[in-house]
């Protein structure tokens, strides 16, 4: 194995998100502070705690894949990945490239489960229950599901089959990974997959998430867990990280992948290079299963973690009087425990300097999209570098006085910055953070 | 903490620690050592815990193999009448209670685990244990022989069904005029004959994140969710974050549990599962012969302990084997749900090629050997294309028909055992049955010992995702 560390950079980005579903739209309308959280339109969900969500609209997976017959019935998390991947793939410029070995080229993604088709599983349920009128005999449950639930479907639902439809869509046969760390899922997908690559044992990765917990066990889940924003009488303004009256998060759904290289790959095809993943660190809380350590334990080591894999002293500002970082794309959920935690462990980290480091939370504007959070986080992350400007963490108007760093409220900055820190945080206590850099 | 001057992370460590255990502002004070190092580790599994139909823990399930005993029965833990395959691996309800085996202080929250994380729970005590480590989830007395930020966590784990009886209960609060769930209750009542916490037991990374809380495990921590090749999958990550230098061991492996009728209806629509009817219940799985016609299904998996070689000997553990080679890739035919042997073929070339062996090295194969026919074929095509004439006397282990298909924790079982037959240089006894009309070593067959060296483990999953694990004798 070399001792030099191979470089890892970025060639192809792409998202299906609420939004919109290609990469400048959303840049755009996320540097204007829009949103688009409006009422649940997927099942009727008028008498839930939460009523609203961000959801993708008008998509048309079939526009995305050259063959949709290729995929069948795709589920709802598969056909967002189908399309950000295609896009992230043309813009690479890899599709073009001659002589590709289909083996060197991986997947790993963080993607989540598919949907539960509720409607059919309750009958089934209902369906099958014995004369007490509520225990489920096996036998007539399985013959009610062969009645109600379809068989493609169910298959559809395992968590690695965004991964396989998008292996076959443009054929890849190279090592494929999904990893599923709730809302780190994404992020950690990214990182491990540069890892994997700095090893040797791939060429070219395909990296990302997608999900949707936008259905009626999902909502349920998460209002059980009172973890969502019940704010249904302005939806537009429930995702408000960092404010004093913030009161949980916005449920999102979508699609953000993006296409890595070696850096001597890219410049040997003259791929245009988006930014270099230059540091990675990944944390357990292990601490409790629903809350995070109220020191900012484990966010506080991923963020060293990643610095140091970057070779970066988070105590130090460079010679120009920078920080290390110029911007940190926080997870900033918006919930009460996250927003608090994660500033406690940005300061633990900087010190003093973390007041200096902008940190705002895109889900303010596009809400949370669950496993497919990080990596659309991160594909904006790529952008601001691109065009040196950082969007607003918007609704932020009644500041926490507790929460007293740079959120860059409501309206979007421009500055100039080489050098960005993303982070994603799960439920069950994964932390992992990547350190993102132009090139 | 005599660990950590083993850190190879140096600018991680004493400066480190206080930063986490220090006040919220912090001065800047010396700069630290800034530099990465690339670094070539030897990896060895210093502790096996499987869990499955044979029971809990490396020995119970060694001497089930090495006796010819299977754990296939009748299914007791529901009727599956509705499906075409009525046998599977139960882990026994009596030999295993989950909350005998976790320190009292978390008694609790074994009600917020379904039987996936109990089975991960249970099988990381028995790994901890079978490694001689100590951790809060073993001893509160000692503490820790490895430093908790020291210690990863990648776990393989399954779609988890959620219980449908559970919700069931549920459902009934909110029926409608039409007999059906109305949402308009459901919303404002119904949801709430659900505990709090309901989501929380079903969520794939719930498996890591209990069995990081209980035995502290800080570093690095994934749930990898890719069918059979979970298990395979983790190893081969838990394997880059110890060479990384980002952990010096890591519990890693999968468990799973598809004995519920939601998984068993998706298992039947993805025709997947063998047809019982008819059958001795040790006929059901018959890899590799000419009347298999599916598989059966087990609950189990089970993690290891992957460990530095450095670490592991410089704290007196005992390496099972030594991680020697590792590789993935994807089948994806046109379908994307086929087997296809080139594939599988490629994952054992690039895995001989990281453990710069040739396969004249490979003494014994653990093939998946699910009894899904077109798996099968493709996993056997794929040993006589690498192997050549050797194809047809390298002996190999089957482990399905003993504890069913475990799933994501299926492959944890095979290293598990891959790692107990080159300790104590013999091979299990072999069950099945049926024609074989392939020329490979998989008909029945005795325990016997023999001369092991180096031994393969091969995962194909549903989904497309194949590894090939290349495991060494330590020296």
């Amino acid at each position: 194995m070399s001792s030099e560390r191979r470089r890892i950079v970025i060639t192809g980005i792409g998202w299906v998100t609420p939004m919109g579903h290609d990469i400048e739209s959303v840049w755009q309308r996320l540097l204007n502070g829009e949103t688009d959280i409006t009422p649940i339109e997927r099942f009727d969900a008028r008498t839930f705690p939460t009523t609203f969500a961000s959801q993708v609209r008008n998509y048309d997976w079939t526009k995305f894949v050259k063959d949709p017959s290729l995929h069948g019935q795709p589920g709802i998390h598969t056909q967002f990945a189908l399309g950000a991947a295609r896009q992230a793939w043309d813009m690479s410029g890899l599709g073009t490239v001659a002589g590709l070995d289909p083996h060197r080229i991986g997947i790993y993604l963080g993607a989540g489960e598919g949907v539960l088709d509720f409607q059919s599983y309750q009958k089934t349920c209902l369906a099958s229950r014995e004369d007490d009128g509520h225990t489920i005999n096996t036998v007539n449950w399985g013959e009610a599901a062969a009645k109600f639930l379809d068989g493609v479907g169910e298959v559809e639902q395992e968590p690695n089959m965004p991964a396989s439809h998008i292996s076959r869509e443009l054929g890849i046969r190279g090592p494929v990974y999904n990893c599923l760390t709730a809302c780190a899922a994404s992020t950690q997908a990214i990182g491990e997959a540069a890892s994997m690559m700095r090893r040797g044992d791939a060429d070219v990765m395909v990296s990302g998430g997608t999900h949707t917990m936008l259905h009626v066990l999902g909502v349920t889940g998460f209002n059980r867990l009172t973890a969502m924003s019940t704010r249904n009488d302005d939806p537009a303004t429930a995702s408000r990280p960092f404010s004093k009256n913030r009161d949980g998060f916005v449920m999102g759904e979508g699609s953000g992948i993006i296409i890595m290289e070696t850096l001597d790959h890219a410049t040997a095809r003259g791929a245009n290079v988006l930014g270099e993943v230059t540091g990675y660190g990944s944390s357990a809380d292990a601490y409790r299963i629903t809350d995070i350590h109220p020191e900012g334990r484990g966010p506080a080591v991923a963020m060293l973690e990643a610095l140091a894999d970057a070779g970066l002293d988070p105590a130090k500002r460079r010679d120009d009087g920078k920080p290390p970082v110029q911007y940190i794309s926080s997870h900033g959920t918006s919930t009460n425990e996250n927003d608090h935690i994660e500033t406690l462990a940005a300061k633990k980290v900087f010190g003093e300097m973390a007041y200096d480091i902008p940190m705002t939370s895109i889900k303010s504007m596009m809400g949370h999209l669950i496993c497919a959070a990080g990596a659309v986080e991160f594909i904006t992350c790529l952008l601001m570098l691109r065009d040196q400007v950082i969007p607003p963490t918007i609704n932020l108007d009644e500041p926490d006085p507790d929460l007293d760093l740079d959120y860059v409220p409501n309206v979007k900055r421009e500055t100039a910055m080489d050098t960005c820190l993303s982070n994603s945080f799960g439920f069950g206590g994964q932390n992992n953070t990547l350190v993102v850099s132009r090139i | 903490m005599p660990f950590q001057d083993r850190h190879l992370c140096p600018w991680l460590n004493g400066d480190y620690l206080a930063i986490l255990t220090g006040p919220v502002l912090r001065v800047a004070t010396e700069p630290r050592k800034l530099h990465y190092r690339p670094m070539t580790r030897r990896v060895v599994i210093s502790g096996a815990g499987p869990i499955s139909a044979l029971g809990v823990g490396i020995d119970d399930t060694w001497s089930a193999m090495c006796e010819g005993r299977s754990g296939l029965k009748p299914l007791t833990c529901f009727d599956p009448g509705a499906f075409p395959c009525h046998v599977g691996g139960e882990v026994d309800p009596e030999t295993f209670k989950v909350r005998n085996v976790v320190p009292k202080s978390y008694r609790k929250a074994v009600k917020v685990m379904c039987r996936d994380v109990e089975l991960a729970v249970g099988a990381a005590v028995a790994a901890i244990h079978d490694a001689g480590l100590k951790t809060p989830g073993v001893d509160n007395e000692d503490g820790h022989v490895i430093n908790p930020d020291r210690m990863g966590c990648q776990i393989g784990s399954g779609l988890i069904a959620a219980d449908v009886q559970e919700l069931t209960d549920a459902f009934v609060t909110s029926l409608g005029d039409d007999e059906e769930v109305d949402l308009g209750k459901w919303g404002v009542t119904g949801m709430e004959n659900l505990t709090p916490l309901w989501l929380l037991k079903y969520l794939p990374n719930m498996l890591a994140c209990h069995v990081t809380i209980v035995h502290d495990c800080q570093g690095p921590s994934n749930t990898i969710t890719c069918s059979e090749s979970s298990s395979a999958l983790s190893l081969g990550e838990s394997m880059r974050v110890i060479e990384r230098g980002a952990a010096d061991a890591c519990l890693t492996g999968g468990a799973e549990s598809k004995l519920n009728p939601l998984s068993y209806y998706r298992q039947t629509c993805a025709g997947r599962l063998a047809d019982s009817s008819g059958l001795e219940v040790n006929d059901v799985v018959r890899p590799f012969s000419t009347e298999a016609n599916g598989t059966a299904l087990g609950e189990g998996g089970g993690l290891l302990v992957l460990e530095a070689k450095d670490n592991c000997d410089a704290r007196g553990g005992r390496a099972r084997a030594e991680l020697l080679g590792y590789a993935a890739t994807q089948s994806c035919d046109h379908d994307g749900m086929s087997a296809t042997a080139e594939d599988i073929a490629a994952a054992i070339h690039n895995a001989l090629r990281s453990a710069d062996l040739d396969h004249e090295s490979i003494d014994a194969i653990v093939p998946f050997g699910c009894g899904i026919p077109s798996v099968d074929a493709a996993e056997a095509d794929a040993i006589e294309t690498v192997f050549g004439e050797r194809a047809t006397s390298i002996p190999q282990v089957l482990t399905v028909p003993y504890t069913g298909n475990c799933n994501a924790g299926n492959g944890a079982i095979q290293v598990s055992i891959a790692c107990r037959c080159l300790e104590t240089q013999s091979l299990p006894a072999r069950l099945n049955t049926g024609t074989i009309d392939r020329n490979l070593q998989v008909g029945p067959a005795e325990a016997r010992d023999a001369q092991l060296s180096n031994i393969l483990v091969l995962s194909v999953s549903q989904g497309g995702q194949n590894t090939a694990v290349i495991l060494g004798k330590v020296s």
